[in-house]
């Protein structure tokens, strides 16, 4: 034990036996067999890797042992009575016997002992039928009861949040769900109250649950204890059949299993990917499923007749689409025609769009990212980090997002790196974010003008002498790392922190640290779903599928498709500026709703009332598509197969669960349609000929074909070469060897058409190709710098997405819609409000350049002073009304409507 | 020869009884922290060594060496703390109130050597919630130390800094578990924790910390004066030293008594304390706080020495000693000690949580002539999930040892009056049947 360096846990306030081991190798002999396993790795798990699973309740693989249950008991040579696995390191020639009269007895005890006050009402159990209880009892546990006292009661069940419901009598104190919340999530919530038998989980008074990531309790709760509201009664597990997916709330990916019971999606769980997610979700992700059966998804295509949008065949619809577009362009030529969106789909979706904008139509007008996201030269071109990397960075920086509002499990991935592993981080920004608290340089500046900061800090991380200042806790918590983990890049998370000022802020801070020579190596922080996967499929201005730009992709591609553009395109916004100008006579939408999403929301509003015509693929109505000629309905995420890209570029699998209702029709089948009318066949008959497709001529995909995707477990980071040694190949999804701990306790094998690999047996190795040309790389430039003089008398408007607001995953999401905060506040901190003399809620005028709107003021201690929080998925009146694309920020004068309280004193 | 106290750590607090707590008494008439002056000019391993050789072991309960204990701090690491343990829960305990009320001077004192030793600038006593008189009179005494720079920095211009922490606890006997005690001064919970890590390597706040005894750290004092070896003259085999037994039950003169180790039970509980109460006769007594196993009138001339009692298959624990007379029933005492460890167990490991009211339960329908023909016997089976052999000193498949103690009372139950118990729970059973309408 003590032969494990104590700087495993630089955090000084955690208190456990090693979890993961060293390097060196020991020899152990579980049951008579030997086997080799990295010393101080846990008992438990080594057997487990090994074959031997030894019972248990409280050990969770991510999480750090408390020994609770007493389950685990084995024999050790040489120690006095038995031990518990979960929370003996192995050591050098350790013998161990699991299976001994002893340890059969005592397991068997301590199933009896749980058993005495469990109410065993297992018919009416959600976790009836993949139960460990139940399944340990029977593999473990006595036949009978000799308790014959009352049992111990509670009220039942009751909700500890809006979403989880808890019944104590069924809680068996294991503390997974009290450790998982203040351990994992950084949310201490709950906790044990009482003591000895009347033992229960309990929350504080007046503060419940609400965690974003209180799903994955129920998850882990061996029991049924927790139960989620969303899948109460909703089926017995084994009428359930899963399939292995995707996330698709954001660009995250994590892995999990979707659940369908009679075509119904009832249940999302996480899967324990090492690379992504280690098997948690965030409650968006987890019960966002429930959007994809709501009752007013588009399940028949829309054509514009008689002033309204009417029902129409498929045939008609898409022959109504092929003469808009073929009207507009023989009229007004391909550039007239601009498409918008396409982050929310897969990648064969946006592999089919570009080749039908760019290698049919021959536009370059074509944006995945609606004006909230980076460059596509950046993002396409830095050099990236994955996730992973953050765990052995040398420091993190943080440039973007609130990552808990906005990648919420890459929130816990980062919260885990510094908290549990001691990476130095660092936090840039113009207000607080979740991570704050947990930083060791908060570096604030006003919005749209980190430079200064960030000059400092890069400075100061290539090892400048600097000042004693708020730099020093940094360096020295990177001299402490330096002593367990001297290389390593510095991992920038990098994104758009408010879109209410311009990107080039971002991308100058970005460059700085980019240029420090610092090793400094990026991961996107752009949420939306698959933008990652649409950026590298050509859905940007100037670019082709595969990361090259157009001009060094063209000769080869030219073999594929039918044309390239000539010169790069238009962006979103002036697309949107073209297409309220006239210039663009059509907008294509791919599932997106400009007036919604655009940040400067007069501009879209401009453009889609001006534009001649619009083509609309979406699951829902919405704003943008009343204007519309056609509006495809289409098959959304659960219902696909395909893949997507995540923010580390890691292409990964998606699963389908259930046959959509209705006649809709994947995205990248209606770019097949409409090519094919449009007189070329693109001959691509399904999403892995499609997948095939683009490893060919896609020069970053090279390798990733159909099968690669099938058969990687947690996915392939591109380009793949760089990362074959990441790669695992399975047969299984959910591999017998290594179990996953996110499903209950057993892996359930997924079967039928979404067996890994189709059925083929994989290779013993991979050895994937490079790309035969240089993908595209960022020049670490940016553009120079035009920025307001701040006003003393206004406040900086900071433009940022929460987790719970306007969006369709939550609004449609039955069990999220609760949550949902819809209308738009301003949201400044308590001297600004005095300043202003207004009271806690009051409404007040809000004054931008763009316009002038009423909204509620509420005081926010996390924001800074001069600073003002307008949440961005909201309803309007709301931030889009104050932006104005144009400008590098949005100062906002604030006026009361109400003459000032004059306060005696 | 006259059967006598043999009083270190008593006798200023007995000698005093109207002021020994206050400074300027103590300071005058005690020679407080003149002991303290003399160890700030020794090498602290040099004290290590000397309370080795005095043999000093745990007053608290396990009764370890408390020289080896404070020699397993790992070299170089810093921050260290020292945690003393006045929680003093142990039903039948009452001696470290009597300590801190009586003579806090003398546990401050002993705390800064302690501290001087390991090398620990931070100490912390942890004193049981409902010890009033107790906290007041110790804070006074921390109050006047820091005043007269026995505390503080550089103190007596040695150059060590101290800093003492007298913290409240909230009323749990788990508190008073080293682990569970550390849990509690973090500010979490009061559970035990898993070891290792030992409080030695990651104790409070993940630092390696020594955690002691209220008596065992009123003791340093008068080793550092008068050396290890003359403590070691003192008590019997590996069991040195004087040691304060809380008498109390049924005999004559309840109270505390510091005795010279390897002294009789007899000589303490007739001697002393007076015999049982009105002349009746001794049934069992408990030796060494509610969670020893029993011994019997046979065994009164043991002598008290810590090994000896492991022989025994019981233990000294926290030094106290209970005796009953023969006007009662064993079964309630060991029904009443169930609730206890019952209502105390922390929840935290299954066994104890589930077991310990399990065995109240069925306890209870024993006592109270509900009992079934084997339901002693089904205690043993069940419980030995808790104690595997059920034989002191005990096995556990527990975190802390509350675990055993919930079944300690039981097995004392079987082996001291098991033939009766067995007869008693059969005869009531046969009393319930008879009366039982038989359908006709
Ligand atoms: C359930 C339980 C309760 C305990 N209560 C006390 C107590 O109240 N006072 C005490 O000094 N030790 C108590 N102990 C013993 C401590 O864990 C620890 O061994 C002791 O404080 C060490 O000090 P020592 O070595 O000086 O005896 C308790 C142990 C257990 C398992
Ligand atoms: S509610 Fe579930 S996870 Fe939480 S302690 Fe109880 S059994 Fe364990
Ligand atoms: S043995 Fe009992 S008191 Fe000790 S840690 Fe376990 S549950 Fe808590
Ligand atoms: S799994 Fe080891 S004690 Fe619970």
């Amino acid at each position: 034990m003590s032969s494990v360096p104590i700087s495993q846990w630089p955090s000084e306030y955690k208190y456990s036996a090693p979890v993961a081991g060293d390097t060196e190798m020991v020899n152990v002999t579980i049951d008579g067999v030997e086997v080799q396993a990295p010393r101080g790795e846990l008992l438990i798990k080594v057997a487990q890797d090994y074959g031997t699973y030894i019972p248990r309740f409280c050990y969770h693989e991510r999480m750090k042992p408390v020994g609770m249950c007493r389950m685990c008991l084995v024999e050790v040579e040489g120690m006095r009575g038995l031990q518990i696995s979960c929370a003996t390191p192995v050591v050098e020639g350790m013998v161990v016997t699991t299976q001994s009269p002893d340890v059969k007895e005592a397991q068997d005890g301590v199933l009896e002992f749980l058993l005495i006050n469990h109410p065993l009402d297992c018919p009416v159990c959600d976790r009836g039928g993949e139960c460990p209880l139940q399944d340990q009892t029977l593999a473990f546990g006595p036949g009978e009861s000799r308790f014959v006292e009352e049992k111990r009661h509670f009220e039942k069940p009751i909700p500890i949040s809006d979403l989880v419901l808890l019944d104590r009598e069924r809680c068996i104190q294991c503390g997974r769900c009290t450790r998982f919340a203040a351990e994992v999530a950084g949310d201490p919530l709950i906790d044990f109250g009482g003591r000895g038998s009347s033992t229960e989980v309990i929350t504080y008074p007046g503060a419940p649950f609400s965690s974003y990531f209180s799903g994955n309790v129920v998850q882990i709760c061996p029991v049924g204890a927790l139960t989620a509201r969303s899948y109460r009664f909703k089926a017995r597990p084994w009428d359930l059949s899963a399939v292995e997916t995707s996330c698709q709330s954001c660009s995250v990916g994590c892995r999990g299993v979707l659940d369908s019971a009679s075509n119904r999606l009832v249940r999302f769980l996480g899967v324990d990917s090492e690379p992504v997610n280690h098997g948690w979700l965030c409650d968006k992700g987890r019960y966002g499923y429930e959007w994809v059966h709501a009752k007013d998804r588009l399940n028949i295509p829309l054509v514009a007749r008689g002033g309204g949008l009417v029902p129409e065949s498929w045939p008609q619809a898409l022959e109504l689409a092929t003469s808009v577009i073929r009207d507009v362009f023989d009229k007004h030529g391909a550039k007239a025609i601009g498409v918008l969106g396409g982050a929310q789909g897969t990648n064969e979706d946006a592999y089919a769009w570009a080749r039908l904008a760019k290698g049919v139509i021959g536009t370059d007008n074509v944006d995945a990212q609606l004006g909230d996201g980076l460059p596509a030269e950046v993002v396409i071109g830095m050099e990236r980090a994955t996730i992973a990397d953050l765990d052995s960075a040398r420091a993190i920086v943080l440039l973007g997002p609130d990552l808990k509002e906005e990648l919420p499990v890459l929130y816990l991935r980062v919260r885990r790196a510094a908290v549990d592993l001691g990476v130095p981080l660092v936090d840039i920004g113009a207000s607080n974010t979740g991570l704050t608290p947990y930083a060791q340089a908060v570096l604030r500046h006003l919005p749209g003008d980190p430079e200064a900061v960030t000059e400092k800090l890069a400075a100061a991380l290539a090892g400048q002498p600097t000042r004693p200042d708020e730099l020093r806790p940094l360096l020295e918590a990177i001299d402490k790392r330096a002593l367990i983990q001297k290389e390593g890049p510095v991992v920038v998370v990098l994104g758009r922190s408010s879109v209410a000022e311009a990107a080039d802020a971002t991308v100058r801070a970005a460059a700085i640290l980019a240029q420090a020579g610092i090793s400094a190596k990026f991961l996107s922080a752009l949420p939306t779903a698959n933008v990652h996967g649409a950026l590298d499929l050509g859905l940007a201005p100037g670019f082709l599928p595969g990361r090259v730009t157009l001009a060094a992709g063209r000769d080869e591609l030219a073999k594929t498709w039918a044309r390239v553009p000539e010169e790069q395109g238009l962006g979103a916004a002036k697309i949107l500026a073209n297409a309220a100008g006239g210039e663009i006579k059509l907008l294509v939408l791919l599932n997106c709703d400009p007036i919604a999403d655009f940040p400067d929301g007069q501009l879209a509003k401009d453009a889609l009332k001006n534009v001649e015509h619009v083509i609309s693929l979406n699951s829902f109505t919405n704003e943008s598509m009343r204007h519309a000629d056609v509006v495809f309905p289409i098959t959304v995420w659960g219902e696909q197969r395909g893949s997507i890209s995540n923010i580390e570029g890691r292409v990964a699998r998606l699963g389908r669960k259930i046959t959509p209702d209705g006649s809709t029709m994947e995205p990248w089948r209606i770019a097949t349609e409409l090519a094919a009318r449009l007189g070329h066949e693109m001959d691509l008959e399904s999403f892995t000929e499609v997948q095939d497709e683009i490893a060919q001529v896609a020069p970053a995909f090279v390798g990733v074909d159909s099968k690669l995707i099938s058969w990687a477990r947690d996915g392939a980071v591109l380009p793949v070469a760089d990362h074959a040694a990441e790669i695992t190949l399975a047969l299984s999804s959910l591999d017998q060897n290594k179990r996953s701990a996110g499903v209950s306790w057993e892996p359930i094998p997924t079967s039928g058409e979404d067996t890994p690999g189709n059925g083929a047996v994989p290779p013993a190795v991979i050895s994937p190709p490079r790309p035969a040309q240089a993908l595209y790389s960022w020049a670490k430039q940016a553009p120079e710098r035009t920025a307001a003089l701040a006003d003393s008398y206004s406040l900086r408007l900071v433009a940022s997405r929460t987790l719970y607001g306007n969006d369709l995953i939550t609004t449609q999401s039955p069990s999220l819609a609760r949550l949902a905060t819809v209308t738009a506040q301003l949201r400044v901190n308590e001297r600004e409000r005095d300043r202003l003399g207004v009271a806690d809620g009051e409404v007040v005028r809000v004054i931008s350049s763009r316009s002038s709107i009423e909204l509620p003021l509420v005081v926010d201690p996390s924001v800074p002073e001069r600073v003002a929080l307008v949440a961005i998925n909201r309803d309007a009146p709301g931030a889009s009304d104050l932006v104005d694309i144009n400008e590098s920020v949005t100062d906002l004068r604030i006026e009361t409507l109400s003459k000032p309280v004059i306060k005696e004193s | 020869m006259a059967i006598e106290e043999t009083r270190i750590v008593t006798k200023f607090l007995r000698d005093r009884p109207q002021d020994s707590w206050e400074y300027a008494v103590a300071r005058e008439h005690n020679q407080a922290y003149s002991a303290l002056e003399a160890a700030l000019k020794r090498d602290p391993n040099e004290l290590i060594e000397e309370v080795k050789t005095s043999g000093l072991r745990g007053r608290g309960g396990a009764g370890f060496s408390t020289g080896q204990k404070w020699s397993f701090l790992p070299a170089g690491v810093f921050p260290r703390y020292l945690a003393i343990n006045a929680d003093e829960g142990e039903p039948s305990t009452f001696k470290d109130h009597m300590l801190i009320e009586g003579d806090p001077h003398q546990l401050i004192e002993g705390t800064i050597i302690s501290a001087f030793a390991i090398g620990a600038h931070h100490a912390f006593i942890y004193i049981r919630g409902e010890f009033a008189l107790g906290t007041e009179r110790l804070e006074a005494a921390v109050a006047e130390a820091y005043k007269n720079g026995y505390l503080g920095k550089d103190i007596l211009g040695s150059g060590f800094d101290l800093e003492l922490i007298v913290h409240q606890g909230a009323g749990c006997y788990i508190a008073g578990d080293e682990t569970g005690l550390l849990s509690s001064l973090e500010g979490e919970r009061a559970m035990p924790r898993i070891k290792p890590p030992f409080p030695a390597v990651q104790g409070l706040f993940a630092a390696p910390t020594v955690v002691n005894n209220v008596e065992t750290i009123s003791n340093i004092p008068h080793i550092v004066r008068k050396g290890g070896e003359w403590y070691a003259s003192m008590g019997v085999n590996k069991s040195t030293g004087t040691r304060i037994f809380s008498v109390s039950g049924m005999v004559e003169r309840p109270g505390n008594y510091e005795i010279e180790l390897g002294m009789s039970f007899r000589d303490l509980i007739e001697g002393l304390a007076g015999g049982v109460r009105g002349g009746r006769p001794m049934q069992f007594f408990i030796p060494g706080g509610a969670s020893a196993p029993w011994l019997l009138p046979e065994h009164l001339d043991e002598p008290l020495d810590m090994d000896r009692a492991s022989e025994l298959r019981t233990m000294l624990g926290s030094g106290s000693i209970m005796a009953f007379d023969d006007t009662v029933d064993p079964l309630l005492v060991s029904w009443r000690l169930a609730r206890f460890f019952a209502h105390e167990s922390c929840g935290k490991c299954t066994p104890c949580r589930e077991g310990s009211s399990w065995i109240e339960k069925v306890l209870y329908r024993m006592t109270n002539g509900l009992g079934r023909p084997d339901d002693l016997d089904l205690l043993l089976d069940f419980g030995s999930n808790i104690v595997p052999g059920l034989n002191a000193p005990f096995a556990q498949t527990t975190i802390c040892a509350l675990g055993p103690s919930t079944m300690s009372h039981v097995v004392s139950l079987d082996r001291c009056f098991g033939a009766e118990i067995r007869a008693r729970l059969q005869k009531d059973f046969d009393k319930r049947r008879s009366l039982e309408v038989t359908p006709a």
